[in-house]
């Protein structure tokens, strides 16, 4: 243990595990493990879609048309770029160039902003339209019944999953500061990885929302 | 076969740590502590006290159905009462009982582990518990919900009482639940001892281990659904609204995609804490490990794909219900193999008669006669009957209170000595068992005859017939809760002046038994390398590990 | 030996024809269980006593089963739950598939009453006549949240939703009165939301329709005498409900049997109410116009005299339209004229 943990900063090896790698091994687990229960928290509301798709075909084909596909598809871009910058901090931690990392996990940050700030302009537009959930749905263009129950679904879903963009983003932030101190490097580097992850989910996520809500 | 003195002395090592009780007496170090023995012993103190909170509610009820016509208190604090006592009982006592008290304390014990493998989530599991706690006790001092614990909709998000916060309170807990769960299966998976492979694990941490799996996969479910009923509620979605195009029967199917599987969450553990006694009892090896601990695992798996036999009269198509019906009958086979392995692993054993044993003797005709009016109820046909009437609520209770709480019973009495170093007195022991086993007849077999005769559940108000069975059920209840109490005084009196006990005192050979009692926070000297089977009763070899001298 | 069974199993009479069948399978599945659970507990208690501990150093050989005998353990309740599984589900099946020449009545359910309504017959509110020996299906849909309609004595439970249909059927045997129960939870009511299933001989319940559709009903007795207007009588019920609900009155007082702060009206009227001075009182029309007027005077036993007097604050008629409202609600009232037919598609093949 001792000879493994040669040179790593402080309190990184608990000392319940016998070995950094036994220790990465858990930590990966865990995180998957938990990946997965992130997936079936979406899974009820895409049952939810699948079944009332299949009830009110046309009004989701038309409360889709609705939706502001340049604002959709300049988020996916938005997101998977994010992505990639996200997989390049991992790349520049495992070859101890932490700068080149943290500058990545900013970018990654950034654009993360960029995602919710361009999600800020259609929500506001949904409000002027009065395109809105359930009861307080008022939108005149779109009138067919089920509609309603479209933006339903459509503010749960992107609502969810900014839920889950804001938490990538505090859990990015953490790990950029971590980066900062000089905590990871070629030797030492699942937090950055896990964290890249986690992020990773929240891309996924949304490239199954895209055409869901947006393209079909 | 019991250890000397001089043997418990080489195995835990000398004496020279202090307990994990003596080590830090302010109550911040309970408060604060990564030690997974202590998060396991706060849990088991909340478990308790929210299992008398929710009995005190059931014998509420009970005696306010004395009486046919109104009596006691009014129909909307009668449906309260119900709800409370559903909620309380399996949010937080049966869901987190015994993975979250006796997993958190033994699991790693069992593998040879020093903690589980995120000490700090295991505290924060307990934590969430606790906010989901006081969230929902928030709103039961607030109006109280009067759903069910079913929480069907349009029901619960038209009702005018406070359903809000009891789902936040549901929401909240399931996140203490997964949390456990993940623990537990990167635990098992990573901290293993030196020589312990999968087929010489426990059948407790078996147990455990696809109980985990169903606690990662359909707690967010249930997630989701109680909180799109909130957004119902508060923001008038619609999801489940018929008026707005919803389908209130979509959340009978996500809420019994997470809670059929939850009853294995409150019973597998059980099965895995009766896997462990039955084998120290009985001193001899699981008849059967392979096919013990693989049906954990079909348990878990199967009852993924039963959820819609709680719909079979809810109007889903003739085909589903048959489908569903179908299905379900697997999972009557799992535990069926159980049954018959615990039973075989006692022929030819050397069987002592300790208080856990008297519950694993009630657990196996509860579980057998529960498991069987299960499967009764999934023959389609009968259910049409049987839905929804007392028969539903007498099968479930022998389930969970037949199965689930005398495990609880017996894991508590069983390491009692192990956490805490003291005995309890056998003689109180044997008296409350017996009283708990008499009056769980009592209680349940009169509302199995009540369901029969066409008594619906959650019934305010009931035609005159049947009072003559509800009565027999209260007198049962009442002889219950008497034996809960006994319990209760009696461990509370033996946690202060109990006999100090032997590191071992059943002679079992349980891997938890490897190090001293209570154990030291680090519980082990020296990781063990294990070489034998758990309940390895051929030798006199001390359990787990055989020393190379 | 089915008679006996069906009393030790305190399973209500047997009055449709499902009933009879299901039972048979009902007895089969439970003696099983009993019998095997009482082996299971047997066998352990032999193995206990048969297998005690003697010593406390005696050892136990290792035994593993053979694999045979856990391929029994799995195969022989497997096939036993199987059997089980196809006898339920062809009757499962049975009583799902409502056969072709069922009478069809409908059955609207709400917060807390069953409303019945023939085709082109009258209407009832939680009474439903049925002819023996005739297949009748209902169709059952709900107004608020979900119901469950259930008939102990013919094994039959349907859940009843808001926005869509379902149905069940039964064709009752034996001539009596059986109740109906809501199987699901529906809020405070829900336990007395119960209702009752009249089956008639064929010639009686014949009978009965023609007497319905003739339009003949009993007379309301207790015509209002002091009118400033004669409205048609439905009219007048519908004043005293939006009378009551501008006057505030149902605000403590509940149309539909629930206890709230005030006495309820469902069957108020001619009720025998306990006074708080011991007195026992006819809710006649002059008891409920005193009422109105001067509330405090005679308070029902187990109520607060909380109610503002109405004195100047109703005119006559208005108090006649509000004593017709509380009239009308009636749990068992029966009225004639055709009921309003619910949409809804026949069954194919018909």
């Amino acid at each position: 243990m001792s000879h493994e943990a040669a040179g790593l900063p402080e309190g990184i090896i608990g000392h319940h595990f016998s070995s950094l790698s036994r220790q990465n091994e858990a930590m990966r687990l865990g995180m998957w493990l938990f990946l997965a229960t992130e997936i079936l928290l979406f899974a009820g509301l895409f049952t939810g879609y699948a079944i009332y798709r299949y009830e009110f075909p046309l009004a989701f084909a038309a409360a889709s048309r609705h939706l502001n596909l340049t604002a959709g598809t300049v988020n996916t871009v938005v997101l998977i770029t994010s992505s990639f910058t996200v997989a390049l901090a991992i790349h520049f931690a495992r070859v101890d160039r932490p700068r080149a990392a943290a500058v990545c996990l900013v970018l990654t940050i950034l654009m993360a902003l960029g995602f919710l700030g361009i999600k800020a302009i259609e929500y506001t537009e949904h409000f002027h339209e009065q395109a809105l959930p359930g009861k307080y749905y008022a939108f005149k263009e779109v009138t067919i019944p089920g509609a309603a129950m479209f933006y339903s679904l459509y503010f749960l879903m992107t609502g969810l999953h900014g839920l889950h963009v804001v938490a990538g983003m505090s859990v990015l932030s953490w790990i950029l500061w971590r980066t900062l101190q000089g905590r990871y490097s070629s030797r030492y580097y699942t937090g950055i990885e896990l964290g890249g992850l986690y992020w990773h989910l929240v891309d996924l996520v949304w490239i199954f929302l895209y055409p869901l809500l947006y393209l079909i | 076969m019991r250890l000397s003195e001089a043997d418990s002395h080489a195995l835990a090592g000398a004496p020279a740590a202090p307990s994990y009780l003596e080590d830090g007496t302010t109550v911040m170090s309970w408060l604060n502590t990564r030690d997974h023995k202590r998060i396991g012993v706060m849990f088991l103190a909340s478990v308790i006290f929210f299992f008398f909170i929710g009995g005190v509610f059931a014998l509420l009820l009970r005696f306010k159905l004395l009486e046919p016509g109104p009596f006691f208190v009014d129909a909307i604090s009668y449906n309260r009462l119900f709800t409370l006592h559903g909620v309380v009982m399996i949010f937080l006592f049966l869901i987190p009982a015994i993975p979250s008290a006796f997993g958190n304390f033994v699991l790693p014990l069992m593998v040879g582990a020093r903690d589980v493998a995120f000490p700090r989530l295991n505290l924060a599991s307990f934590y969430l518990y606790l906010t989901g706690a006081a969230i929902a006790i928030w709103g039961m001092l607030h109006g109280g919900a009067d759903t069910g614990w079913t929480f069907y909709t349009p029901y619960s998000s038209t009702s005018p009482t406070q359903v809000a916060p009891i789902l936040l309170g549901a929401f909240i807990l399931g996140f203490s639940s997964i949390l456990t769960g993940l623990n537990f299966i990167v635990t098992t998976h990573t901290l293993r001892a030196p020589g312990l492979n999968w087929m010489k694990l426990p059948l407790f941490v078996w147990g455990l281990y696809a109980t985990s799996i169903i606690q990662i996969l359909a707690t967010p479910v249930l997630g989701i659904s109680l909180l799109l009923v909130t957004v119902e509620r508060i923001g008038g979605f619609g999801l489940f609204d018929p008026a707005r195009g919803g389908d209130p029967v979509l959340f009978q199917h996500l809420f019994w995609f997470y809670s059929h599987p939850a009853v294995y969450i409150m019973v597998l553990p059980a099965m895995g804490v009766i896997s462990e006694t039955v084998c120290a009892f009985s001193h001899k090896n699981a008849f059967g490990y392979r096919a013990i601990a693989f049906s954990s695992i079909g348990i878990g798996f199967v009852g993924f794909f039963t959820w819609g036999h709680h719909l079979f009269v809810a109007g889903q198509s003739t085909f589903v219900g048959g489908a569903f019906g179908l299905l379900s009958m697997f999972v009557g086979i799992f535990t069926a193999i159980k049954i018959f392995n615990w039973v075989g692993t006692m022929y030819r054993g050397a069987i002592s008669f300790k208080t856990p044993f008297a519950y694993i003797c009630g657990f196996l005709y509860f579980l057998v006669f529960g498991g069987m009016t299960g499967i009764a109820l999934a023959t389609t046909s009968l259910d049409i009957h049987w839905h929804d009437t007392y028969f539903i609520v007498a099968h479930f209770h022998f389930i969970m209170v037949g199965a689930s709480v005398m495990a609880f019973l017996a894991a508590l009495h069983y390491w009692f000595p192990k956490m805490f170093g003291r005995t309890y007195p056998e003689g109180w022991g044997l008296v409350a068992a017996s009283l708990i086993i008499l009056g769980f007849n009592a209680t349940f077999i009169p509302q199995f005859l009540l369901g029969n005769f066409g008594m619906p559940r959650r019934y305010y108000q009931y035609p005159e017939h049947f009072q003559a069975l509800h009565v027999a059920s209260t007198a049962g209840a009442t002889l219950l809760g008497f034996g809960f109490v006994i319990i209760l005084i009696y461990l509370a009196i033996a946690l202060r002046y109990g006999e100090r006990s032997a590191p071992n005192p059943w002679g079992s050979k349980g891997f938890e038994w490897m190090t001293a009692s209570p154990p030291p926070t680090h519980n082990f000297d020296e990781i063990p390398t294990i070489t034998q089977m758990p309940h390895d009763y051929r030798t006199h070899e001390p359990p787990g590990v055989i020393r190379v001298a | 030996m089915n008679e006996f069974l069906r009393r030790l199993l305190f399973l209500p009479e047997q009055a449709s024809t499902f009933a009879r069948d299901v039972d048979q399978l009902h007895f089969f599945v439970i003696i099983t269980t009993f019998v095997v659970s009482t082996a299971v507990g047997l066998t352990a208690i032999f193995f206990f006593i048969r297998y005690r501990r003697r010593s406390e150093t005696q050892t136990t050989p290792h035994i593993e089963p053979p694999i045979w005998m856990e391929a029994l353990f799995i195969t022989v309740p497997l096939s036993l739950f199987i059997f089980w599984f196809f006898l339920g589900y062809r009757e499962f099946v049975r009583q799902q598939t409502p056969p072709s020449d069922a009478m069809d009545v409908y059955v609207m359910a709400k917060k807390w009453m069953w409303k019945v309504a023939y085709p082109d017959g009258p209407n009832a509110v939680n009474v439903l006549r049925v002819p023996a020996g005739r297949n009748v299906r209902l169709l059952m849909t709900s107004r608020d949240v979900i119901h469950s309609f259930y008939v102990p004595e013919f094994r039959i439970k349907q859940d009843v939703l808001p926005g869509r249909y379902t149905q069940t059927w039964f064709n009752a045997t034996t001539p009596g009165r059986y109740q109906i129960l809501c199987a699901e939870f529906c809020g405070a009511g829900h336990s007395i939301m119960r209702g009752e299933v009249i089956v008639l001989k064929p010639q009686e319940f014949e009978d009965w329709l023609a007497y319905q559709h003739r339009g003949v009903v009993a007379t309301q007795d207790g015509q209002p005498t002091s009118l400033d207007f004669s409205p048609p009588l439905g009219t007048m019920v519908d004043q005293g409900r939006r009378i009551a609900a501008e006057q505030g009155c149902l605000k403590c007082h509940s149309t539909d049997g629930t206890r709230h702060i005030g006495p309820t009206w469902l069957d108020l009227y001619h009720r025998r109410e306990k006074m708080t001075d011991g007195t026992t009182v006819d809710a006649d029309e002059a008891y409920l116009t005193q009422s109105m007027m001067d509330p405090a005077l005679r308070i029902v036993e187990g109520f607060q005299p909380v109610m503002p007097s109405f004195q100047g604050r109703l005119a006559g008629p208005e108090v006649a339209a509000l004593l017709e409202y509380i009239k009308s609600l009636q749990s068992d009232a029966v009225r004639t004229g055709p009921s309003e037919g619910p949409a809804y598609a026949p069954i194919r093949g018909r």
